[in-house]
């Protein structure tokens, strides 16, 4: 890791994209995320890192209300995006859901074509008047997710038929084929090797330009490449938030350096 | 020596066999058992397998070749005079059997003894009075030569159980002395004993297939039988199904054509009940069931799947008939003139299918990985719409292999069609009217009393061959088709 070039990132201020206060999460008994507020910032990746269990991807769920489908789950707090609570009664989590995409730790393309996998979410939510609209929003989303010219002669195969790294990088397409503000990424790495990992870290880093993006990880070393903010979480607390380069160079708290030196998780 | 006794000396034999086996190989590793090549029981059970084995099969085969040896035996011996001429030898030999066994019961209760039983002669005593005591009935009085005969067959009978025995536990006393020479400490008793617990299990599996390929050559001998005595052309094209009786003579029409038509017909509507239900049935437990409806409602869906299918058949006969009568009957608008009808009987196979479609498409959508649901949410898809586009499409394959399966089981329903379709072949597009099926057909074929040599009651194999090519066909499409699904996700 190369600290000289961590500690000389950009580093000017950003608006506020997600507020979190105050958030607790239950699974029945257990109390899996403790009284954690963040601010996330707009067109920046934020990295969420900590220990196997320690509740961050729980919170990242949170996030885009995917807590919704487990039933003995329970969220306290405020979550704002732009300001606007989405867990007030009258938020559609399905609505919700369209405007902060989420790519998961397995790659999970549909079993349709490469073409349908990303005009899933443009035709649910009626993003195309004709065909060639269509075209175009799945040409622009593929571009975007790096992956037209490895597929464009080949849109009607199907997605399953592509290798891991491929495949992940069509989710994220298909995740940013939806025009959301948001992405979420859960671990999206973990089931790739390291060339894939490089291209889906390059494509990361390109997003940034458009998108707020979160992105759960395990591995330091990718936080500190593709992040600009990291929030360190520990036992479902959140132990430490700031400048990925203060972070990883200068940690406040005794824990997180215990953790990014490898002495606990 | 009865057979039970045997048993109970070869299982003995096997487990003193056990026993010696396990000391025998303790013993040569100088009573430590890390010095054996395997577990002390390894060499036990390699005992019981050499006595047991060898002894259990020859006893099975002899059992099955004495009475056949014995049969041939005494047929051959019997004097020309005693097959009169209103008589087969068949009957005779029948004959035979049932004084032998009356003389059997006779010593058996006390009524004779032993030596009485070698030598009474017709002449001195009113045999079937006798034996009539003991509660064997015969229909005519006992002739010299049959008696002779019966009692040339308890001679051969007992001699041969007794050459059994001694033969069959010769047998289990020499495995039981081979095995235990072979026991050493270096011998490889877990690999002996394995390979013998997998030649069971591949006879158990060859056992099932055996008896299917012979139920198809007993369908496939007959089948050619029939079409010699019949056209095949007649059968398969002709258009009218018109067996005539036993008696009455006249030539038979026996085409398969109306039959498959009402065999079609009637699956067709039980299909259109059964899959739309049950695929619903199957998404609503699935998708939406909260895990308390699920663990009641599932098992319940499936008791329907237990009910007899007599019982569905006296369904459609008193309640579902009658009712359908009432509602398009005479009285109103008059498409039905009686309770069996295509309509009848389907809608209420279509219930006997529901648990069938549901439960196995339940399954199925199960097996569709949570990540699919998880992708299709996360895009902001609802719940129906990531059923509809999603899940269904996945599922899609094995639900098809599903309905198919439905299908071959409509196909060869039988209970419900004779209680609930009546039994008129009939080529029509009316479901009120009463139709007939492959099956329901067979059963009336071969439960006639017509001559079992006739076309009229081996078309009930041409029948049965068929409906088993059409059902195997069917199965093996479905089973090709849920494979292939399976293959997507593991």
């Amino acid at each position: 890791m190369n600290d000289m070039r961590l500690t000389e990132r950009a580093t000017d201020m950003k608006e506020i994209k997600i507020t979190a206060e105050g958030v607790d999460v239950f699974y029945g008994d257990a109390h899996a995320i403790k009284d954690v507020s963040v601010e996330i910032e707009d067109k920046t990746v934020t990295a969420f890192i900590g220990p196997s269990g320690c509740g961050k991807s729980t919170f990242l769920r949170c996030l885009n209300r995917m807590n919704d489908t487990i039933d003995i789950a329970r969220i306290e707090g405020d979550i704002l995006i732009d300001g606007e609570d989405i867990y007030h009664p009258k938020v559609d989590p399905v609505q919700l859901r369209a405007k902060v995409g989420m790519v998961f730790q397995k790659p999970n393309p549909f079993p349709k074509s490469i073409y349908d996998n990303i005009a899933y979410g443009p035709r649910i939510h009626g993003l195309a008047k004709t065909k060639a609209d269509l075209d175009d929003i799945v040409e622009r989303a593929l571009r975007r997710g790096a992956l037209w010219d490895e597929v464009k002669d080949r849109l009607q195969e199907p997605g399953t038929g592509l290798s891991g790294g491929q495949q992940q990088r069509l989710c994220i397409a298909r995740a940013v084929a939806t025009e959301p503000e948001v992405l979420l990424m859960d671990e999206p790495c973990s089931a790739l090797d390291p060339i894939a990992t490089a291209q889906v870290e390059e494509l990361i880093d390109e997003l940034r330009q458009n998108y707020s993006v979160v992105i759960v990880t395990h591995s330091m070393q990718q936080a500190a490449r593709v992040s600009q903010k990291t929030a360190f979480f520990h036992l479902g607390i959140l132990v430490e938030y700031g400048e990925t380069g203060e972070i990883f160079t200068t940690p406040k708290d005794s824990r997180t350096e215990s953790y990014i030196t490898g002495r606990i998780g | 020596m009865p057979v039970f006794w045997l048993v109970i000396i070869v299982l003995a034999l096997a487990a003193a066999g056990y026993l010696l086996g396990r000391s025998r190989a303790l013993q040569s590793a100088g009573g430590d058992s890390r010095n054996l090549h395997s577990q002390p029981n390894y060499y036990g059970s390699h005992v019981i397998m050499w006595v047991t084995v060898p002894a259990f099969g020859l006893m099975i085969v002899w059992l099955l070749a004495q009475p056949l040896l014995i049969d041939g035996r005494i047929a051959a011996q019997l004097p020309d005079t005693a097959v009169s001429e209103d008589t087969t030898l068949g009957l005779v030999m029948s004959d035979v059997r049932r004084v032998a066994d009356g003389l059997d019961r006779a010593v058996g209760q006390g009524a004779m003894t032993e030596e009485q039983a070698g030598s009474v002669a017709t002449e001195l005593a009113d045999l079937r009075e006798q034996l009539a005591e003991v509660g064997v009935a015969l229909g005519s009085n006992v002739s010299s030569d049959v008696l002779n005969a019966a009692q040339r067959y308890r001679d051969f009978k007992a001699t041969g159980s007794l050459l059994m025995g001694i033969v069959v536990i010769a047998l289990a006393i020499a495995g039981l002395i081979l095995a235990l020479l072979r026991t050493t400490n270096e011998f490889r008793a877990r690999n002996v004993v394995e390979r013998g617990v997998l030649t069971i299990l591949m006879f158990a599996a060859s056992i099932a297939i055996l008896t299917t390929i012979g139920i198809l050559l007993s369908l496939v001998f007959n089948t050619i039988e029939f079409f010699r005595l019949y056209s095949a052309w007649d059968f398969f094209f002709g258009l009218e199904w018109a067996p005539s009786f036993s008696g009455r003579g006249g030539a038979s029409s026996l085409g398969v054509l109306p039959l498959l038509w009402g065999t079609f017909y009637i699956s067709l509507i039980a299909l259109l009940v059964s899959v739309p239900i049950g695929l619903f049935a199957a998404i609503y437990l699935s998708e939406y069931a909260t895990p308390r409806v699920r663990a009641i409602a599932k098992p319940l869906l499936e008791v329907l799947a237990g009910i007899p299918t007599i019982v569905y058949g006296l369904f459609a006969l008193l309640t579902v008939g009658p009712m359908l009568v009432s509602v398009f009957g005479q009285n109103t608008v008059g498409w039905m003139s009686g309770g069996t009808a295509v309509m009848t009987a389907g809608l209420v196979m279509g219930v006997m299918l529901i648990p069938f479609v549901s439960s196995l498409s339940d399954d199925i959508i199960n097996a569709v990985p949570q990540a699919m649901r998880d992708g299709s949410y996360g895009l902001g898809a609802t719940q129906s719409e990531t059923i509809r586009q999603v899940i269904l499409p996945a599922a899609l394959p094995g639900i098809v292999g599903a309905i198919l399966l439905a299908a071959s089981r409509a196909i060869g329903e039988t209970m419900i069609v004779v209680l609930g379709a009546g039994a008129a072949a009939r080529l029509s597009l009316n479901p009120f009217e009463a139709m007939t099926t492959v099956t329901a057909k067979i059963v009336s074929q071969l439960t006639g009393d017509s001559d079992f040599a006739s076309p009229e009651a081996l078309v009930a194999f041409a029948l049965g061959t068929t409906l088993f090519v059409l059902t195997l066909g069917l199965n093996v499409l479905a089973l090709y088709i849920v494979r292939k699904y399976r293959e997507q996700y593991e």
